[in-house]
């Protein structure tokens, strides 16, 4: 780079540690505060001969790790306490000790990073290779093994004269001026630039959808996607009729399955007996099992007057003198076997659900036709608990 | 500060000059790489490429390549990560709790040791990602707002290890460079070639070797060692909890935290000391690795190496106190059992070969020193197999019981993990001054004022 005509600063260079030392003390006592000196390592006492106040740094690193701390602690406590709380190991959602490592590990992180991005950046001034001291002799030299001071020209006691003569009395060997670089400027719309953007961009937006879109679906990565087992409805190429999923073994019995022995007779001789008494329990399960699989087409109350109406054949009422007539195991027997339009629901409630519902249907039709003798024992007992 | 030197051996021998140092440690870095130098790359690059080879094959087959299997589900995978953590921990001890005792004599290992950190920290991250058999989906190891609507498991000791280890790395690496940086700079003012001058002044950043710089520089040096020196115990700590936090007889003991950190400086120590002998002597760095230093070092391997002795026989002690049936058979099956011959093997190296170190003409001799060392990295090794797999091997049903084998995917990819290792340490040799240049020089003979400013 070419250099200006403006001084930049004038430097000297010293041989002994003990020499700059005393070059140190000579300047900083003599008034100038911008000056600077420069060696190939720190030395010993030099802090206190050119008067500089203790490092700030700590007070970032300070900052940092103790935000550092609070954060993560919050964080896993929001994750895993507010978030996404799950019982891990028996532990409290809270789990404090487990989250010490955690947190430990950042606090360092974030202390260790600010620190040295802080040094660098906030307190040097980095990356910085366009100062004027740089590409000079004196550099060189204060690189390898002498002692450099300089004063730098835009000190408020500078004098090139009186600073030279200064430095000269301090028994130093080549005093140098320096000149400052001459200012380069970078315009930002270089074709090559803007290449380089579009290059840039190119490759990572591709790079990106090819990863994503392509690499991702091709083998090995797609293993867990695609496997050699028949998932259902897949055709198989193994068995003869095509079909990956396999009928029933002929004789293969589910668990927990009972034979019905009237199966598929429209008007069975004999029904099943009811083994549920209607306790408050059978009549809530059958309840609700009445309302989610009958009432859509019995209707609520078993009127008839379903909310399907007209969408399909109406059906029946339950209230009829037929169907109060039918005994338990009839009622069992249609619900598991179907009748005229209406289809079989064994396959949807379990043995012990139809009988329920058949004991609920039964509430249904007392309720329904009440006997005088029903009302007065139901206004008995609202006296009796009025009481 | 004033401090009394004068008891001290001198750091730097052979009345070396400032010139000299730096000349000493820039020259490999100015002369063209020899024949040796590429026979040994071309070694360790071949392990390398084998061990990618036998990497490549597992991604595509899936981990079943490797011996490890009901019951003993770690295998290798798992020794080998633990085995170079722990040779990591050398490093750190070296460049930032020997930094903040005041020790000398680490200014001239401490930038190998920090390297070999690095690369270590490196090998032992390989193997935790393939071990999961889908290494693509690593990214989920990290805790952001995704698609589930997930968080990682924080109460878990296996991503308390992915904090650490990544931690570990960020923080060795970060400390690294920031030593290198006035290297660079000098490096920058020393070169000739117009390239190597650009490349040093992008990584010295500017650097002007100016004292308003180093007053901060080394507030910065003493923040980063404080903070280096828990975290180098809080990860060894945390690798002994993927063990100890588990309810395996054999793993679920409280000594392992200290137990593993000792265990890692001793292994890391061991390893410096192994590189060292040669790196010394290959680039004639004798009078600033001097033999005080691999004296010193060997003293610490011994201590080390006694600590580990006492957890080894602290466990057998716990198995017969705690009166636990199933600790005591892991105990005594990991003596005498189908794996006796590893644990013997590591108690021989481990145990009772450094014991040689009392004698001072054993730990100023070259070769008996790199004989032992060497069988220090082996017994550690073995120490991380003997943990891993003889606790596992025998399941609490004699139905689930089983053994252990190794395949040569698994070897494989050991023998391509020291091939990663070294590939690096060579390269890191020619490229990078191995020696910080500007601690050498600062505690060389006559380096420091001898009136120490006069304020004392």
């Amino acid at each position: 780079m070419k250099r200006s005509n403006k001084l930049f600063g004038i430097t000297a260079i010293f041989d002994s540690p003990n020499e700059i030392i005393h070059a140190a003390k000579a300047i900083s006592n003599s008034g100038f505060k911008n000056f600077d000196i420069n060696t190939p390592y720190p030395l010993h006492g030099m802090d206190k001969a050119m008067k500089l106040k203790p490092s700030k740094l700590g007070y970032i690193t300070l900052a940092f790790g103790l935000s550092g701390a609070a954060f993560t602690l919050l964080f896993i406590y929001w994750a895993m306490s507010i978030d996404y709380p799950q019982v891990i190991g028996g532990k409290p959602f809270f789990a404090f000790p487990a989250f010490i490592p955690v947190t430990f590990e950042v606090t360092v992180l974030l202390a260790t990073l600010s620190t040295v991005i802080g040094l660098l950046t906030f307190l040097f001034g980095f990356p910085n290779n366009k100062q004027s001291l740089h590409d000079t002799d004196y550099m060189k030299k204060v690189s390898a093994d002498k002692f450099g001071a300089v004063i730098y020209a835009d000190d408020t006691l500078f004098n090139e004269l009186k600073v030279k003569e200064f430095l000269s009395s301090l028994n130093a060997n080549s005093i140098e001026s320096i000149f400052e670089f001459e200012k380069e400027s970078y315009p930002i719309f270089q074709s090559k630039f803007l290449m380089l953007l579009l290059a840039v961009a190119v490759i990572t937006s591709g790079g990106t959808y090819f990863a994503l879109n392509k690499l991702l679906l091709m083998t090995p990565f797609n293993w867990m996607a695609y496997q050699d087992k028949l998932t259902a409805q897949e055709k198989s190429e193994f068995f003869q009729d095509n079909f990956g999923a396999r009928p029933k073994v002929e004789g293969t019995v589910a668990r927990g399955f009972l034979p019905y022995p009237f199966a598929g007779q429209v008007t069975p001789i004999e029904t099943l007996s009811n083994p549920l008494l209607p306790t408050k329990e059978v009549l809530q399960l059958g309840g609700k099992k009445y309302n989610a699989f009958c009432s859509p087409c019995h209707g609520n109350y078993a009127d008839g007057d379903s909310r399907l109406n007209g969408q399909f054949p109406n059906p029946p009422t339950l209230h009829s003198k037929r169907a109060r007539e039918f005994s338990d195991g009839m009622l069992y027997h249609i619900i598991t076997n179907g009748q005229n339009v209406m289809p079989s629901y064994a396959s949807q409630v379990t043995h012990e659900e139809r009988w329920a519902i058949v004991n609920y249907i039964r509430a249904l039709q007392r309720a329904k036709n009440a006997a005088d003798s029903d009302v007065k024992k139901i206004q008995m007992g609202l006296l009796n608990a009025s009481k | 500060m004033n401090i009394d030197y004068s008891q001290e051996l001198r750091v730097v021998e052979g009345a070396l000059k400032q010139s000299q140092i730096e000349e000493l440690v820039a020259k490999p870095l100015e002369t063209r790489p020899d024949k040796k130098f590429f026979i040994a790359l071309t070694i360790s690059g071949s392990l390398l490429l084998f061990g990618a080879a036998c990497v490549a094959l597992t991604f595509y087959y899936g981990i079943g390549l490797w011996g490890n299997n009901q019951p003993v589900g770690w295998g290798f995978g798992i020794v080998n990560f633990v085995f170079w953590v722990g040779i990591g921990h050398a490093g750190t001890l070296i460049s930032a709790i020997l930094f903040l005792l005041r020790q000398r004599w680490r200014t001239g290992i401490a930038r190998f040791a920090e390297a070999m950190t690095i690369f270590a920290v490196m090998c032992a991250g390989i193997f935790p990602i393939i071990h999961t058999g889908r290494p693509w989906l690593a990214g989920y190891l990290m805790p952001y707002p995704n698609q589930h609507g997930l968080w990682v498991n924080f109460t878990s000791p296996l991503i308390w290890d992915v904090f650490a280890v990544s931690t570990y790395f960020t923080v060795s690496f970060v400390f690294w460079f920031v030593g290198l940086i006035p290297d660079f700079a000098t490096l920058r003012d020393r070169t000739t070639s117009k390239i190597k001058k650009t490349i040093y002044s992008i990584f010295s950043l500017g650097w002007r070797h100016s004292h308003r710089n180093w007053q901060h520089y080394e507030k910065a040096y003493i923040l980063l060692a404080g903070f280096a020196t828990p975290l180098v115990l809080s990860v060894h700590t945390i690798v002994s909890f993927d063990f100890a936090v588990a309810i395996i007889p054999g793993w679920h003991a409280t000594i392992f935290p200290p137990y593993f950190v000792a265990g890692a400086i001793f292994s890391g120590f061991a390893m410096v000391v192994t590189v060292l002998i040669f790196v010394r002597k290959i680039f004639n760095l004798e009078h600033i690795i001097t033999i005080n230093h691999l004296e010193k070092m060997n003293k610490v391997i011994l201590a080390t190496g006694m600590m580990v002795g006492y957890a080894y026989s602290m466990e057998f002690f716990i198995a017969w106190y705690s009166g636990n049936q199933f600790e005591s058979f892991v105990f005594i099956n990991r003596a005498f059992g189908p794996y006796a011959w590893a644990y013997w093997i590591m108690v021989s190296c481990n145990v009772i070969f450094p014991q040689f170190f009392w004698f001072k003409k054993i730990r100023r001799s070259i070769p008996i020193m790199l004989a032992i060392v060497i069988f220090v990295n082996i017994g550690m090794w073995f120490e991380r197999f003997v943990i891993v797999v003889s606790s596992l091997h025998r399941d609490f049903l004699p139905s689930s019981w089983g053994y252990f084998t190794p395949t040569l995917f698994d070897i494989g990819i050991l023998v391509g993990s020291f091939g990663l290792f070294f590939t690096l340490v060579i390269l890191f040799t020619k490229t990078l001054p191995v020696v910080s240049i500007s601690e050498v020089k600062a505690v060389a003979e006559g380096a420091q004022p001898s009136h120490n400013g006069g304020h004392h």
